[in-house]
């Protein structure tokens, strides 16, 4: 008996490293990816940003040195105070518009499918180059934007990408052009509200805007909290349009000098590897900031179905 | 009667505001592609939609780009590279998706966990110090930074496909072992041929951020000669330079039509994608 109960035991432990043995090699790709292309590069960005390096000469290490002399930059703080204003207004408008025409898209009618297909082009296209050059001349003096204008009498012959005080305007409406994904995402949740709620709501006689702040957007509230998320994380690590409106340069005046932007140039114009690691953690602790208060105020306005919540 | 007319007045209204509104939304689109039948004089303060006649010199002048480089070479560029990597994204997410999904083995969600935090990291974290490796292994100019990291599979897509896989019935699994088959065989036997509308979704998106990539060649293709096309367009369009609008423009259109043709093609996949994972287009 002693000797049989041994055997299962031995079979059992058997089985368990044969699947342990056979799990690691089927994640083995990805783990060797991890270790190599991302760990590894966390761990020397974390030392590279306490050093002076600019590939050329080994790393000197100067402690914190790269972050107090980032609270004297002032190019650091425009492309902060850039970076900000671009996800204050790109994100929330890109998530109202999506919505807003997801509801429109969500009910009975006809030619709802082409509506859907004409709204989500921007976002399949929109991230391509082609898109973000075209973008810079349809914002021109004599670009298309004011040559629309003209007809309506208002062209006063702004060049939008060229003044200071607009050229970030043209790249949130270009992010909330592409609100397309979003909208999807929007559009998938509103299919599986019960309908019945409505129709309770409508023999109760609510009206139609308490349907939808009663209703609907509580019931979305998780896609809504994942998007906003999601979206963040895109705005504040925006690079390629800034990157190709401004030709690269996050001009005019520095207005369109993203965090990103700002941080490439720092690596790859001027070679001080040690200062952009250092702005790269800073982006990190921002990020994750913005993300740890966004699941701590869940409780608040989150509501997740199998938790009962409404 | 009344109420039923007005019925009808709203529904038609309805449809007037969103084929407007969607008019809005591609007319960019559309301006561009006739802009690159247009010469350079005619794009200049026109918002017209069509041009006077139909002009493919842009084409033509576009095609050559500058010194004996054409855009032949771009386009293949940017096929190899978009093929290359998205059938090693594909092939490496399935593998690692299956090993999440199926095999309950020690650390599976520890891994699991940590390929989610990756998934928040800024690229712009590992840029620096992944451009400073591939530096030192020689890797620059060469399509290695770009594909090789593919072939490990992406976190966005695996996780997808672990969802889809979890949907896939245990006891498929459970009759194949006992007729003796291993997981290798549960894979590829059972679990990869039920995965094909998974397979199709990332494959799709994978190819569009492939071709789509900017940052990725900027970093590592600094010879005329390895340029995708994303990033030939972008040097054609230098402020520094002047620039012949109606050449990009047409070179820019010529860019998107892979694009479109996967959007036409797999559009229900893409939607379903799309709504199931959150996945940016």
């Amino acid at each position: 008996m002693g000797l049989s109960t041994t055997g299962t035991r031995s079979f059992a432990a058997k089985k368990e490293l044969k699947k342990t043995i056979a799990g690691y090699c089927f994640i083995s790709p990805w783990l060797i990816g991890f270790l190599f292309f991302t760990m590894l590069p966390i761990l020397t960005s974390a030392y590279y940003s306490m050093t002076s390096y600019d590939i050329l000469d080994d790393p000197v290490f100067i402690g914190f040195g790269n972050f107090t002399s980032m609270m004297s930059d002032e190019l650091f703080w425009k492309s902060i105070k850039v970076t900000f204003t671009y996800v204050f207004f790109s994100v929330p408008l890109r998530l109202a518009f999506a919505l807003f025409v997801a509801v429109l898209l969500n009910q009975k009618a006809r030619f709802l499918r082409f509506h859907q297909t004409l709204y989500y082009l921007p976002s399949i296209l929109g991230g391509s180059i082609a898109v973000a050059v075209m973008w810079r001349r349809l914002f021109m003096a004599d670009g298309a934007f004011n040559a629309i204008l003209e007809i309506f009498g208002l062209n006063r012959g702004i060049s939008w990408i060229g003044r200071e005080d607009t050229a970030l305007m043209t790249l949130v409406v270009l992010a909330v052009w592409q609100f397309g994904s979003s909208m999807l995402i929007f559009l998938a949740g509103l299919k599986q509200i019960p309908q019945s709620y409505y129709e309770a709501a409508r023999i109760d006689g609510a009206r139609r805007d308490q349907m939808f702040f009663k209703i609907t957007i509580p019931y979305l509230s998780s896609v809504i909290f994942f998007n906003l998320i999601m979206q963040l994380i895109a705005g504040f690590t925006v690079f390629t349009q800034a990157f190709v409106v401004s030709g690269g340069s996050g001009d005019p005046l520095n207005s369109t000098l993203v965090y990103a932007l700002y941080l490439y140039q720092r690596a790859f114009k001027y070679y001080q590897m040690g200062y952009a690691s250092a702005m790269a953690w800073v982006l990190v602790l921002i990020i994750g900031t913005f993300t740890i208060v966004l699941f701590k105020s869940q409780g608040k306005w989150v509501f997740y179905e199998s938790k009962g919540g409404k | 009667m009344a109420s039923k007319s007005r019925k009808v007045a709203g529904k038609i209204l309805f449809q007037v505001l969103m084929f407007a509104f969607g008019l809005i939304m591609i007319y960019p689109i559309l301006w561009m592609i006739s802009n690159s039948f247009k010469t350079t004089n005619e794009i200049f303060g026109s918002a017209s939609l069509l041009p006077e006649k139909l002009l493919i010199d842009n084409y033509v002048r576009g095609w050559r780009y500058v010194g004996r480089l054409t855009f032949t070479q771009f386009f293949k560029n940017s096929l190899f590279y978009s093929c290359f990597s998205t059938i090693g994204v594909v092939v490496s997410s399935a593998f690692v998706a299956f090993g999440f999904a199926r095999i309950p083995f020690k650390g599976s969600k520890f891994w699991f966990a940590v390929m989610f935090l990756t998934m928040i990291l800024p690229y712009q974290v590992i840029m620096v110090p992944q451009f400073i490796i591939f530096q030192k292994i020689g890797w620059i100019n060469t399509f290695k930074p770009l594909i090789v990291p593919m072939f490990m599979g992406l976190p966005f897509f695996i996780f997808l496909m672990v969802q889809f896989i979890r949907g896939i019935p245990v006891e498929l699994d459970e009759s194949a072992w006992i007729d003796g088959c291993g997981y290798f065989a549960i894979f590829t036997r059972i679990i990869a041929p039920l995965m094909k509308p998974a397979v199709i979704t990332t494959t799709i998106f994978s190819f569009y951020w492939r071709w789509e990539d900017f940052l990725g060649p900027l970093l590592y293709l600094n010879k005329p000669k390895l340029y995708t096309v994303s990033l030939a367009l972008r040097m054609f369009s230098d402020p520094q330079t002047s620039t012949d609008w109606g050449a990009i423009f047409a070179m820019g259109t010529l860019s998107l039509i892979p694009v479109l043709a996967i959007f036409i093609a797999f559009q229900k996949y893409l939607d379903q994608g799309i709504a199931t994972t959150g996945m940016k287009g």
